[in-house]
C-alpha cells in the first residue's frame, strides 16, 4: 500500500508534534537571541508548494550559494509537498513567503485573504495535456468523448475552459500524481506538467512521436504559474525584506540557468535529503523548461514582472467559471519586487 | 650477382612466408570464426534456458500470491459478508502469507455500510500485525484506480515502503463486482502489498561468469533490482538511456516493456564491457528480466585457445623463418661461389678452383656441368693451341711449298733473250697456297722450243707435288727427242703405274721449230688452246680426241701439227680461266675468251696475258677464286 507520507502510524503523528514543538521552542529562543544582536539577520520561512525538485532550484540555489544571507536573510526552507499546503502556511503565518500559482493566489485573495504577489517567476504555463495517438488521438477534437485525467481543482481551470472552447464533452477521471494510469491506458488524455510529468512520461518508453500535446498556453490559456508570494502585512511591515528575498530569488535564478550542472548536483542533494527518488536527467530536463517558462518571452520584461494583461486572463476565467465573485485590483495584488536594483 | 643471389633468397623468404601467413590467417580466422558461432549459440541457449527458468521460478511465485487476493474476491463475490467476516479474512491472510505486507479490501463510496470511505487495512511491522482503517481518499491511487478504469487485476509500479524499512513492494489490486439490477457493479477492489525482497534475492543471485549480472524493470523500464543500487526506484532504462545519449538502450527497453523477449548485445552498466543480454517478460504482470552475459569473459577459453594457437603460429612462423634462410642460403651459397667461378672463368682463368658440393640436386648437377664445361674449355683451348701451332706449321710450309712450286716455274721474261724467233709468257695463279696448274718451256737439244700447260686434277699440295712429278717427267721425256704424242704416252704410262691417288692431269704439249714456225703437239685430256692468226682470227684448236694423262693405262697420244706464220701466236689456258666464275655463278667461258682475245690489238703475249686476266677480275668482280689460273702465250716472230 504507497501510504508513505500521508498516511501515518498514531505514534508518527505524535512524533511529528513533538518534532513541531522542539521547532517553535526552538523559534522562540533564537527569536530573542536574535533580538539581543542589532546586525542579527532577519529570520524569514520559505514554502515552495511543491517537492524539491529543480521547478524551485533558483531558491535552493541562492540558499546553498549564499545569496539570502549576503542579503540580511536567514532563510529557513520549509520542504514543500502534498502535505503542505502554501495557502494554509501563508495564513497561518507559519511561512513568510510561499510560492504559489497566479490562479491561486488570486483566488485566495478573493476570498479575503491578504496576499500579495511580490514576483511572477513563471511566465508562461507549463500545464499541458498529453494522449497516445496509438489511442486514436491526434488532433484537437479527437478528445471528445474520451477519458481524461485531471488534477485537483486549481489544475482544473484551464483544462474546463479549454474544452467549453472546442466544446469538448469528456469523461473527467480524477488523476493522481503518479502517470501510470495514463502509462495504463486506464485514461486516453493526462494532465501533465511540461517540466514533469512529461518527461517521466518520455522516460517510461514514449517516443515523442507517440505522443499527441496540447499546451493551454497556445490555447490562449496562459496562466503563468509559480510566482512569489506574501501577506500584505508582512509587505507593509518590511518592504525591504521582501524586495530583498525576491532580489536574491532572482540571483539564485539565474546562477542557477548559468550553471545547470552545480544546479542539478544541489537540487538532487535535497532530493535525497527528503527521500524522494530522484534522477538526474529528469532534473535536469526540469530545469531547462524552468529557464524556458521563466525567462520573459519579451526580452525587454524584467525576470520575475506579473504582466497586467496575464493578470486579466486569469482573473476574467476565474470570474467567468465562477471561481471568484470580483476580480481583485491588480494594484493591490502586485507588488512588484523585481526592480529593486533599479530602485535603490 | 651477390645482390640479385640475396634478392633470391628474400624473395623466395617472403613469398612463402607471405603464403603461410595468409594461409594460416584464413584458417585461423575461419576457425575463430566458426568456433565463435558455435560458443555464440551455445551461450544464447543457455541465456535463454537461464532467463526463462528465472522467469518461471519468479512467475510461479506471483502466480501464487495473485491467488489471495483472488480468492478474497472469489468470496466477496459469492457469499454475505459483515464486517467481522471481513476483518477476520484479511487477519487471517496477513497471518498465513509472510510474503503479503498488508491486504485491504476497499470499498466504493457508500458501498458499504454506507461509509464513504471504507477500507480496513491489516498489515505487517516489526513481526506484529496491526490494523488501521486507510483514512486517505485512496480512490484516486494507482492501486484502486488501475484496476478500476481497467475493470481488470493490476499490479502497481514497485515503491518503497518507508514504513517497512527500505522494502520494495508492489501491489496487486483485484476489482470486484456485484450485479445491481442485472448491471455488473464495480464494489471495490482487493489488494495485497507484496514484498519483493525475495524477487530482489532471485534476481540479484544470477551471476555469469565474473560480472555478469541479472536485473529487472517494471513496466514503466523503472529498475526494480540492479547491481548498481542507486539506478533501483530512481532510474528507469530510457533515463539511463537519456543520461548515456543511448538510443539503442532505450529502443531495448521500449522492446523489453512491450513484452518482448530477445538475445542482443548490450554494453555492461557497471563494468562497461561489451556483454550479451537476454531478456524475457514476466508473465504475470509485464516486468522484464534482464540478464548480462560477459562476452570477453564467456569467450575467455576461445581466446585464450586463439592466444596460444597464435603464439604457436608466431613460433612456428619463426621456425620456418631459420628453415627457409637455410634452405636459401645453402641454395644460393654454392650458387653465389658457382656465379664468382663463372665471373673468373669469364675472364679466362680456366684454373680457377670450383666449389665442391655433395649434393645431388640441380644445383650440384649445375656444380657439375659447371667443371664439365671447365675441363671441356681447358681441353678444346689446348686442342685449339695445338691445331693453331700445326696450322701454323701447314701455312709455313705451304708457302714454302708455293715458293718451290713458283721456283719450279719459268719466270724469267723473256726467258731466252738471244732468240728473237718467237715471245712467249706465262703466269700461274693458284687459287690456294700451292695449285695444280703449272707451265713449262725448254730448248730441246735441237733448238726446238718446248711448251707446256697441265692441270693436276685436284688442287693443294697433292697437286702440286702430282704436277712436279708430271713437270719433272715430261721434260725427261722430251729432252729424249721423242714426238708430242709420244711424251704424253711415256708420261701416261709412268704416272699410271705409279699413280695410287688416282689423281690424273690434262696436258698440251707442243714444240715448235723455230725455223719453220711448225708446231708438232699433243693434247692430253686438255682445252684447245687458241690461235692467233695475223688475219685477225682466234680460232680453237681442233681437239685430238686423246684421253686426259695418268688414270688409264695404255692410252697412246696422237702428234698433231700446225704451222704459225710469222706474228701468230698460240694461247693456252686452263680451265680455271674459262670456268671463273662470279657472284652470279655464271662462267667467263671459252666464247668470251675467244672475243676478248679477237678485240685486243696487242701482239705482246706478255700484254695479253695481263689483259686478259684483268678482264677475268673484272668478270669475277671480287668472287673468290675457285680455281687455279694458269695462261701461256707463244708468238711466233719470224723464221730463222
Amino acid at each position: 500500500m504507497p501510504s508513505r507520507k500521508l498516511f501515518m502510524h498514531p505514534s508518527a503523528r505524535i512524533l511529528k508534534c513533538l518534532i513541531i514543538i522542539s521547532c517553535l521552542a526552538l523559534l522562540i529562543v533564537r527569536f530573542y537571541a536574535a533580538k539581543a544582536d542589532d546586525r542579527a539577520l532577519k529570520k524569514v520561512t520559505f514554502l515552495p508548494q511543491w517537492l524539491p525538485q529543480a521547478q524551485f532550484a533558483g531558491y535552493y540555489v541562492a540558499y546553498e550559494r549564499g545569496f539570502y544571507k549576503k542579503y540580511g536573510i536567514d532563510l529557513t526552507i520549509i520542504p514543500g509537498g502534498p502535505e503542505r499546503s502554501p495557502a494554509d502556511f501563508l495564513k497561518k503565518r507559519q511561512a513568510d513567503f510561499s510560492t504559489l500559482w497566479l490562479s491561486a493566489g488570486i483566488q485566495m485573495r478573493a476570498q479575503g485573504v491578504k496576499v500579495i504577489n511580490i514576483a511572477q517567476m513563471m511566465q508562461r504555463s507549463g500545464l499541458m495535456l498529453v494522449a497516445k495517438k496509438s489511442k486514436g488521438i491526434e488532433r484537437l477534437e479527437d478528445i471528445n468523448g474520451k477519458k481524461v485525467g485531471l488534477w485537483g481543482p486549481i489544475f482544473q481551470i484551464q483544462p474546463q475552459a479549454f474544452f467549453k472552447k472546442y466544446h469538448l464533452n469528456v469523461e473527467v477521471i480524477r488523476q493522481s500524481r503518479s502517470i501510470n494510469l495514463f502509462l495504463r491506458d486506464g485514461v486516453d488524455v493526462a494532465s501533465a506538467m511540461w517540466y514533469n510529468e512529461y518527461h517521466t512520461i518520455l522516460d517510461s518508453g514514449l517516443n515523442p512521436d507517440e505522443l499527441t500535446t496540447f499546451f493551454f498556453q497556445d490555447h490562449g490559456l496562459n496562466f503563468p504559474e509559480d510566482g512569489i508570494y506574501t501577506l500584505e502585512e508582512t509587505f507593509n511591515r518590511d518592504p525591504d525584506l521582501c524586495k530583498t528575498f525576491v532580489r536574491a530569488s532572482m540571483e539564485g535564478w539565474r546562477y542557477a540557468f548559468e550553471h545547470p550542472e552545480e544546479t542539478i548536483a544541489i537540487v538532487m542533494k535535497n532530493l535525497e535529503i527528503a527521500h524522494i527518488p530522484a534522477t538526474r536527467v529528469h532534473q535536469k530536463w526540469m530545469l531547462e523548461r524552468m529557464k524556458d517558462l521563466i525567462c520573459p518571452v519579451d526580452v525587454h520584461v524584467p525576470m520575475g514582472t506579473l504582466l497586467s494583461e496575464d493578470y486579466d486572463r486569469v482573473a476574467k476565467c476565474l470570474r467567468e467559471n465562477g471561481l471568484i465573485k470580483q476580480i481583485p485590483k491588480f494594484t493591490s495584488f502586485n507588488r512588484c519586487c523585481n526592480r529593486y536594483d533599479e530602485k535603490k | 650477382m651477390m645482390k640479385k643471389n640475396k634478392g633470391i633468397a628474400l624473395k623466395l623468404s617472403l613469398l612463402i612466408l607471405s603464403s603461410i601467413s595468409l594461409i594460416f590467417l584464413l584458417i585461423f580466422a575461419y576457425n575463430y570464426y566458426v568456433s565463435r558461432q558455435i560458443i555464440l549459440k551455445n551461450i544464447e541457449a543457455n541465456a535463454r534456458n537461464h532467463a526463462s527458468a528465472t522467469v518461471h521460478q519468479i512467475d510461479a511465485i506471483l502466480r501464487s500470491l495473485e491467488k489471495v487476493p483472488e480468492t478474497i474476491v472469489c468470496y466477496l463475490q459469492n457469499f454475505h459478508y459483515d464486517r467481522d467476516d471481513i476483518l477476520k479474512l484479511l487477519r487471517s491472510v496477513i497471518d498465513s502469507n509472510p510474503q503479503i505486507y498488508g491486504a485491504t479490501i476497499a470499498f466504493e463510496p457508500y458501498a458499504f455500510e454506507n461509509r464513504r470511505l471504507f477500507a480496513p487495512y491489516f498489515y505487517q511491522r516489526n513481526g506484529q500485525i496491526n490494523f488501521t482503517y486507510i483514512p486517505y481518499e485512496y480512490f484516486y491511487w494507482d492501486w484502486y484506480q488501475i484496476p478500476k478504469e481497467l475493470n481488470q487485476p493490476a499490479w502497481t509500479e514497485p515503491y518503497y515502503d518507508e514504513g517497512a524499512g527500505e522494502i520494495i513492494m508492489a501491489t496487486y489490486s483485484v476489482p470486484f463486482y456485484r450485479n445491481v439490477s442485472g448491471k455488473r457493479k464495480l464494489i471495490g477492489v482487493v489488494t495485497a502489498d507484496i514484498s519483493l525482497s525475495w524477487l530482489q534475492k532471485i534476481v540479484a543471485s544470477i551471476k555469469i561468469a565474473e560480472t555478469g549480472y541479472g536485473f529487472l524493470i517494471s513496466k514503466n523500464g523503472a529498475f526494480v533490482t540492479h547491481p548498481n543500487t542507486n539506478f533501483i526506484m530512481n532510474e528507469t532504462i530510457f533515463s539511463v538511456a537519456e543520461a548515456r545519449a543511448d538510443k539503442r538502450m532505450r529502443e531495448l527497453g521500449r522492446k523489453m516493456i512491450k513484452g518482448q523477449s530477445g538475445f542482443v548485445p548490450f554494453q555492461s552498466l557497471i563494468t562497461g564491457k561489451n556483454c550479451w543480454m537476454v531478456y524475457a517478460p514476466l508473465a504475470a504482470n509485464g516486468w522484464s528480466l534482464g540478464v548480462l552475459f560477459p562476452q570477453n569473459e564467456l569467450m575467455a577459453d576461445i581466446a585464450s585457445l586463439n592466444y596460444i594457437v597464435l603464439v604457436l603460429s608466431f613460433g612456428g612462423f619463426l621456425l620456418l623463418l631459420g628453415i627457409i634462410v637455410l634452405i636459401t642460403g645453402s641454395l644460393t651459397r654454392p650458387l653465389r661461389a658457382l656465379s664468382r667461378a663463372a665471373a673468373k672463368i669469364g675472364t679466362g682463368d680456366l684454373e680457377v678452383e670450383l666449389p665442391t658440393l655433395k649434393s645431388r640436386d640441380e644445383v650440384g648437377n649445375l656444380a657439375e656441368s659447371f667443371r664439365y664445361m671447365q675441363s671441356s674449355l681447358r681441353k678444346y683451348i689446348a686442342d685449339l693451341k695445338e691445331t693453331t701451332a700445326a696450322k701454323e706449321r701447314i701455312e709455313s710450309e705451304l708457302r714454302i711449298a708455293h715458293d718451290i712450286q713458283m721456283g719450279m716455274l719459268n719466270k724469267v721474261f723473256p726467258p731466252f733473250p738471244d732468240r728473237k724467233q718467237f715471245d712467249i709468257f706465262a703466269i700461274v695463279e693458284p687459287a690456294r697456297e700451292v695449285g695444280g696448274d703449272f707451265y713449262d718451256f725448254f730448248l730441246l737439244a735441237d733448238q726446238h722450243l718446248c711448251f707446256v700447260i697441265g692441270d693436276v686434277s685436284d688442287k693443294g699440295v697433292p697437286a702440286s707435288l702430282y704436277m712436279a712429278v708430271t713437270k719433272t717427267l715430261i721434260k725427261a721425256m722430251a729432252q729424249q727427242g721423242h714426238p708430242p704424242g709420244e711424251i704424253l704416252t711415256r708420261v701416261n704410262r709412268e704416272l699410271v703405274s705409279g699413280n695410287t691417288s688416282s689423281m690424273f692431269v690434262t696436258v698440251f704439249l707442243g714444240i715448235l721449230d723455230p725455223l719453220t714456225g711448225r708446231v708438232l703437239y699433243a693434247n692430253g685430256g686438255h682445252n684447245p688452246p687458241l690461235v692467233i692468226r695475223t688475219q685477225g682470227s682466234v680460232d680453237f684448236l681442233a681437239p685430238t680426241g686423246n684421253a686426259l694423262v695418268g688414270a688409264l693405262e695404255g692410252l697412246s697420244y696422237e702428234t698433231a701439227e700446225l704451222v704459225l706464220a710469222p706474228g701468230e701466236a698460240l694461247f693456252l689456258y686452263t680451265d680455271g680461266v674459262t670456268e671463273a666464275g662470279n657472284r652470279d655463278a655464271e662462267l667467263f667461258s671459252e666464247d668470251q675468251l675467244q672475243e676478248s682475245l679477237q678485240g685486243l690489238k696487242t701482239i705482246s703475249p706478255n700484254e695479253t696475258i695481263e689483259a686478259i686476266k684483268a678482264r677475268i677480275n673484272a668478270f669475277a668482280a671480287g668472287a673468290p677464286q675457285a680455281d687455279d689460273i694458269a695462261m701461256l702465250m707463244i708468238r711466233f716472230q719470224e723464221r730463222g
